[in-house]
């Protein structure tokens, strides 16, 4: 029975060399000649069929691609390497979707916020320059936002801080579960909600709109993130770490203190960062709770401030030539304003990241 | 100065699972007393009933009394913490703070409690580097994290900052599993030069290191899997090994086991 079983099998391809390890591969160059052809082809099809729309070249070019690599390589090579390939070539042409508009998004931000982002554009108000017409400038939103942001930062921060210590080092039992229960749900919140929650608060107690209202809000919105990502940088910190420390008669605050949260600063700093480029970005709690204003106001106290995503909403609705201008700029303003930031936490995350080197 | 440890009746456990039962023992002061044992019999978690670092695992919990110099360490007025600067520990893993450079891991533990002299530390760290048989390989380089070091020599490096806050009572559980022959002698001598100074208990899994290091040895076992384990018998280190008193002990040694 097994004898006929096995005369009866289809005879194995034969491997290209007898007994060898290699077989026959496509050359190293074959993606890339691949990729030229079928876009090659995607725009043939393209202008052939008279398609408009670039979009659906790229996607038929895409599909194309992942089909030529798939087909060439199961002939070429075999079965196992086709799929191999298959998957790459999906990875590459998933990636490529997913880059094409961040970069259509920076280029066409950088192409037209470049016009008029001068030194005057970041050093003056809007103080006297009717919407319509050019001139004027970004100075008073980019305080705004800078002290906005800052503020809430030094009021999230530490709560935030604290708390991930507390749900780490420390939290067991219900009070920690309600804790990181109240955590997930703020993370939810909508920052229009977390706007009006202040706003109601305002209007029982009879506070005038100021940045510091602002800030409060976008503190309720920064919190939950900056809580989250700590939590998840301390409980990569081994524990073998603590343990250490602890052996050695170290008391638990100051392992906590000298131990833990150093080897976990770079992590914890990044994830901070990133919040804050989170809140930048809010324009919602700031027209309901901060106004927004022309004029320069440096006191986030008292009176009504401009902000750097409220000014691109407030010229947007403006509607002239100039007002689109002086949007795009800000925009440019708020993006690089963003990105310092990230470029600031990847230095200070890899500065104080744990010493591997020899 | 080396201390007594006396056990008597402790059992350990962790949530409701009782890993070790009943044990009772006299770690002598100035002597090394090896705990060996087939794995998951208790050993590590006894250990570490001797700082009080068991209870640092969640749901760990100790009964009975250990006495350092007739002074109970789960008495309730004691400090865990100062136990824990009385009874040093090196893990079987090397952990140095990687934050740290070489130099402040040795001045770790002094540092972090707050109780040293600024002038003093530099002396502190040469004198524990020394004694861990460790000053001529990074004196050069104490700056350097302390990372940086091959697996044995990060071993010598914490055994290093494990001996800088002066303890009485030293623990190390099996501190050469992951080190090579020549690092495992160097912390086998560096074992009879600290038992001058200290009360040394070493858990390990490798019969010669235990014959050749230790003056005492303590066999333990578990009935079966599940089960807590016991202390078998502790005696001379010869006697252990020529003739030792339960037949289990033999088995275990010559490898008849099981
Ligand atoms: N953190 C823990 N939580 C729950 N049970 C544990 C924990 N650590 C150890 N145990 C249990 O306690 C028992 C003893 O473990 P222990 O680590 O003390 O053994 P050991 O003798 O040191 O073994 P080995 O020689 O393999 O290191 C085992 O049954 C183990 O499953
Ligand atoms: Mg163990």
């Amino acid at each position: 029975m097994s004898h006929t079983a096995i005369q009866d099998r289809p005879a194995p391809v034969p491997p290209s060399r007898k007994g060898g390890l290699s077989s026959r591969s496509l050359p190293r160059w074959a993606p890339i000649g691949f990729a030229i052809v079928s876009i090659a082809l995607g725009v043939g099809i393209g202008i052939g069929a008279g398609w408009e729309s670039r979009i659906q070249w790229g996607l038929i070019s895409g599909l194309i691609f992942v089909t030529i690599s798939y087909v060439a390589t199961s002939i070429v090579e075999n079965k196992r390497q086709a799929k191999d390939r298959l998957a790459t070539s999906v990875v590459w042409v998933c990636f490529i979707l997913a880059i094409v508009p961040l970069f259509s998004l920076i280029w066409v931000t950088v192409s037209r916020g470049i016009k008029v982002l001068d030194t005057y554009f970041l050093t003056h108000s809007m103080a006297g320059v009717p919407g319509i017409e050019p001139g004027g400038g970004v100075y008073h939103a980019i305080i705004g936002t800078l002290e906005q942001v800052g503020i809430a930062t030094v009021i999230s921060v530490p709560i935030g801080l604290l708390t991930a210590i507390y749900l780490v080092e420390y939290g067991k039992g219900a009070l920690a579960k309600a804790v990181t229960f109240f955590v997930d749900v703020m993370t939810g919140i909508p920052s229009i909600v977390a706007g009006l929650f202040i706003l109601s608060i305002m209007l029982i107690a009879d506070i005038q709109p100021s940045g510091l209202m602002g800030s409060l809000a976008l503190a309720i919105l920064m919190t939950p993130v900056v809580v989250r990502s700590t939590e998840e940088m301390l409980k990569l910190v081994p524990n073998e770490l603590r343990e250490a420390s602890l052996a050695l008669g170290v008391p638990k605050y100051r392992t906590i203190t000298k131990v833990v949260i150093p080897t976990a600063l770079g992590g914890i700093t990044t994830g901070v960062m990133l919040a804050i480029a989170r809140i930048a970005g809010e324009t919602a709690p700031i027209i309901l709770l901060v106004f927004g204003s022309q004029l320069i106001n440096s006191n986030p106290f008292e009176g009504a401030q401009s902000s750097l995503p409220f000014y691109i909403w407030d010229q947007y609705k403006i509607g002239s030539e100039a007002s689109y201008d002086r949007a795009w700029a800000a925009a440019l303003v708020l993006i690089a304003f963003v990105m310092i930031l990230n470029l600031v936490a990847r230095g200070i995350a890899r500065w104080k990241a744990p010493k591997t080197g020899r | 100065m080396a201390k007594r440890i006396d056990v008597s009746g402790l059992s350990a456990f962790y949530g409701s699972h009782k890993a070790i039962e009943d044990i009772s023992m006299t770690v002598e002061p100035r002597s090394v007393t090896a705990f060996i044992g087939p794995s998951g019999c208790g050993k590590s978690t006894f250990l570490r009933t001797l700082n009080r670092m068991h209870e640092v695992t969640p749901g760990g919990r100790v009964e009975g009394k250990v006495l350092l110099d007739d002074e109970n360490l789960y008495g309730s007025a004691v400090d865990p913490v100062a136990v824990r600067r009385t009874v040093g520990m090196v893990f079987q893993r090397p952990n140095p703070f990687p934050t740290m450079s070489i130099f402040d891991n040795v001045a770790a533990g002094l540092r972090l409690n707050g109780s040293y002299k600024k002038n003093r530390l530099a002396e502190v760290v040469e004198k524990s580097l020394k004694g861990s048989n460790l000053w001529n390989e990074v004196k050069d380089r104490l700056n350097k994290p302390g990372s940086s070091l091959s697996g044995g020599q990060q071993q010598r490096l914490c055994i290093a900052r494990a001996i800088a806050v002066e303890p009485d009572v030293l623990l190390m559980d099996e501190p050469c599993s992951a080190l090579d022959p020549i690092s495992t002698l160097a912390i086998e001598d560096l074992i009879g030069e600290l038992k001058e100074r200290f009360t040394i208990v070493i858990v390990t899994h490798n019969m010669q290191q235990a014959a050749r290091v230790s003056d005492r040895t303590a066999f333990f076992n578990l009935s079966a899997v599940g089960q807590p384990g016991k202390l078998i018998e502790i005696d001379e280190t010869e006697r252990i090994f020529a003739n030792p008193s339960v037949q289990a002990t033999e088995d275990y040694i010559s490898g008849r086991f099981g």
